[in-house]
């Protein structure tokens, strides 16, 4: 049995011109301690997916339609806000895109990283300052006891989205959602975040779900990986083979955008021509489509499905045939 | 910290020497003279001539000035210049009391209604509720204080007798009467404050909860109460704070039109007569504590900001 599985997930918001659907039933599965990776750009559905996990999907404006998400066998959708609270910081925990304002300004470090477990762990404030100290250090951070003391504004980025990732791990959660963790970071700092994130759920056990716009992230970090594009997962696989042989036009278009070392230095990077769809406006076909170089007249009016290549990897294209490459590009 | 309340204390010692020096040029250049008017029965000049001379008002304007600076640095504030020549700083001690418990109730009452009625507004946004909060805060907005005051000795006076309709009882009295008597002027200068307060801690509030850190803190797993009490409320106060410090300085100016109205002696009677009367001391001796207060309160404001906000040092 998967530790998540997200199946047919539904979602839109109520907006003053009518029902935009965000999410539109997407399928995937986490196992125990692997690191899932959901790659798409920006408003391609891939955060509210994730909060919706959490239940975390203000309701309204947002509207869950359909789909099911199990989580260690039960069903998150059916949970209340009561349930949802001791899933929440304790069995599966967050780490937000924006390391400088997911932290509360006017509360010290310390008490930010003990609420959760003094709550959920039942530990009194010693022990969990105590514990708090470890896990500081757990981060890379030096000084531990002092940084408890401290507030946010006297901390760095990347420090602190050290403390937010200890915050994570602070209650041995089994499964953490990391929605672009490095995305606001220097991209000196990026790679040392994401190593530690690596590391620490290897070490502990723990399963991540990683969501990005950067493939290179995926590349690296990533046992799997699923592909959103406005609102569907287009492509789904084991992560070197969705890199090596991706089946998808988007994906391919995403590795050639993206700036690799391996090639010479004059490949020019190739953009994706166009710009995602309007989510309220969604064309009938497949949403890449309109964007598509191979694009043919059953695209434009049927959505296509999941094609099966080896290995569990899948992508939604009517014209796989033509577009995926015998090797690596 | 020490270092900085110093220098804002400096600075509030300028300010009052602004004020002091133009509330004393402008009370000259009104025009008026309160000697011609006290002898004006009489109609012997020579009379006046003897008072001015007694109170050092026959001095050019910017001698006086300097005699007048010269006492109010020794803290004389010098004589009311009418009937037994009462010392206007035991003039001042006798009103003033009434004054400051007047303003502290109103400005109690204001809070206490204005943050719980916010917190709810902005917790069920769009609600009737809300809309319900969002109607009396207008409907307490657009009341002028005196015509509410009138409304409320009306009501609570006149028609059912409840309250008493004019007066003043000190604490000394008992807590009942001192109530009695101030809560019906507190309630009238109070009510639109309570108003704009509410209104702020609502906006303030819903600013507070769109943030990365609530959406954090709820994926703690933590509880509803506690993100908005513990997470949300001390960020959503430091702009209300600002607000508040500011009504607290207004709510002393409202004080002063509807002690009229209830006949209340505070420093608001005392300021009107002393200028209907050209009792330049008691003027300028009431204004400068009314001053004070307004420089006093704004210091407190910054200092709470430091002690809510981490963010805020002074050094």
């Amino acid at each position: 049995m998967s530790l998540l599985s997200v199946h047919d997930l539904e979602l839109g918001f109520e907006t003053p011109a009518g029902h935009v659907s965000a999410v539109n039933g997407i399928s995937y599965t986490v196992e125990p301690g692997e690191i899932v990776a959901i790659v798409g750009e920006s408003g391609s559905g891939k955060t509210v997916a994730a909060q919706a996990v959490l239940g975390l999907i203000p309701q309204p404006p947002g509207e869950i339609t359909g789909g099911r998400v199990e989580f260690d066998g039960e069903d998150l959708l059916g949970f209340s806000e009561q349930q949802m609270r001791t899933i929440r910081g304790r069995r599966i925990s967050m780490v937000f895109q924006e390391p400088m304002t997911s932290l509360n300004p006017v509360l010290s470090i310390g008490r930010q990283m003990t609420e959760a477990m003094r709550l959920h762990l039942g530990l009194t404030r010693e022990a969990a300052e105590q514990r708090a100290v470890e896990l500081l250090g757990l981060v890379g951070i030096a000084d531990p006891g002092r940084r408890l003391r401290q507030y946010p504004h006297h901390l760095s980025g990347g420090m602190r989205q050290r403390v937010m990732i200890a915050i994570a791990i602070a209650c041995e959660p089994v499964l953490i959602i990391a929605d672009e963790p490095t995305t606001a970071l220097d991209v000196t700092i990026q790679a040392q975040i994401l190593a530690l994130m690596q590391d620490l759920t290897r070490r502990l056990g723990v399963a991540l779900v990683i969501i990005t716009h950067n493939l290179g992230v995926v590349a690296r970090y990533a046992d799997r990986v699923n592909v959103m594009y406005a609102g569907r997962i287009v492509e789904q696989g084991r992560a070197d083979s969705v890199y090596r042989r991706p089946g998808h036009p988007y994906t391919i278009g995403l590795l050639n955008s993206v700036p690799r070392l391996d090639r010479p230095r004059d490949v020019p990077i190739e953009p994706i021509p166009g710009s995602p769809p309007d989510p309220a406006r969604l064309p009938p076909g497949c949403a890449f489509a309109p964007r598509c170089l191979h694009a043919v007249e059953r695209c434009r009016s049927e959505v296509p499905p999941s094609i099966s290549f080896e290995g569990g990897h899948t992508a939604r294209c009517w014209q796989t045939a033509v577009t995926r490459p015998e090797t690596a590009p | 910290m020490s270092k900085y309340l110093l220098r804002r204390l400096l600075g509030a010692t300028v300010v009052m020497w602004a004020v002091a020096t133009l509330v004393f040029f402008m009370l000259r250049a009104v025009p008026g003279d309160p000697f011609l008017a006290m002898v004006f029965d009489t109609g012997d000049p020579a009379a006046a001539d003897e008072m001015r001379r007694a109170f050092g008002l026959d001095d050019p304007v910017y001698v006086q000035y300097f005699k007048y600076l010269l006492q109010v640095i020794q803290g004389n504030l010098g004589t009311s210049i009418y009937g037994s020549r009462v010392p206007v700083s035991t003039i001042i001690a006798e009103s003033f009391p009434r004054t400051i418990s007047l303003t502290v109730l109103a400005f109690t009452i204001a809070v206490t209604i204005a943050i719980p009625a916010g917190l709810i507004s902005a917790l069920y946004k769009y609600s009737a509720l809300d809309h319900g909060v969002t109607f009396v805060a207008f409907l307490g907005l657009s009341m002028p204080d005196f015509w509410l005051a009138i409304l409320l000795i009306i009501t609570f006076a006149a028609g059912l007798g409840w309250l008493p309709a004019i007066g003043y009882a000190p604490l000394s009295s008992g807590f009942g009467t001192w109530l009695s008597h101030l809560i019906m002027p507190a309630i009238a200068i109070g009510t639109p404050f309570a108003a704009i307060i509410a209104r702020m801690v609502r906006s303030s509030m819903l600013e507070v909860l769109k943030t990365e850190y609530i959406q954090v803190a709820r994926s703690k797993g933590l509880m509803r109460w506690y993100i908005l009490l513990q997470h949300a409320f001390p960020n959503a106060l430091i702009p209300v704070i600002t607000v508040m410090g500011i009504a607290l300085a207004l709510l002393m100016a409202g004080a002063v039109v509807v002690e009229n109205v209830f006949a209340i002696k505070g420093l608001g009677r005392v300021l009107i007569q002393g200028i209907l009367n050209r009792d330049y001391p008691v003027v300028q001796g009431a204004i400068l504590v009314v001053s004070g207060i307004f420089v006093l309160s704004n210091l407190v404001v910054d200092v709470l900001y430091a002690a809510i906000d981490p963010r805020i040092r002074y050094e």
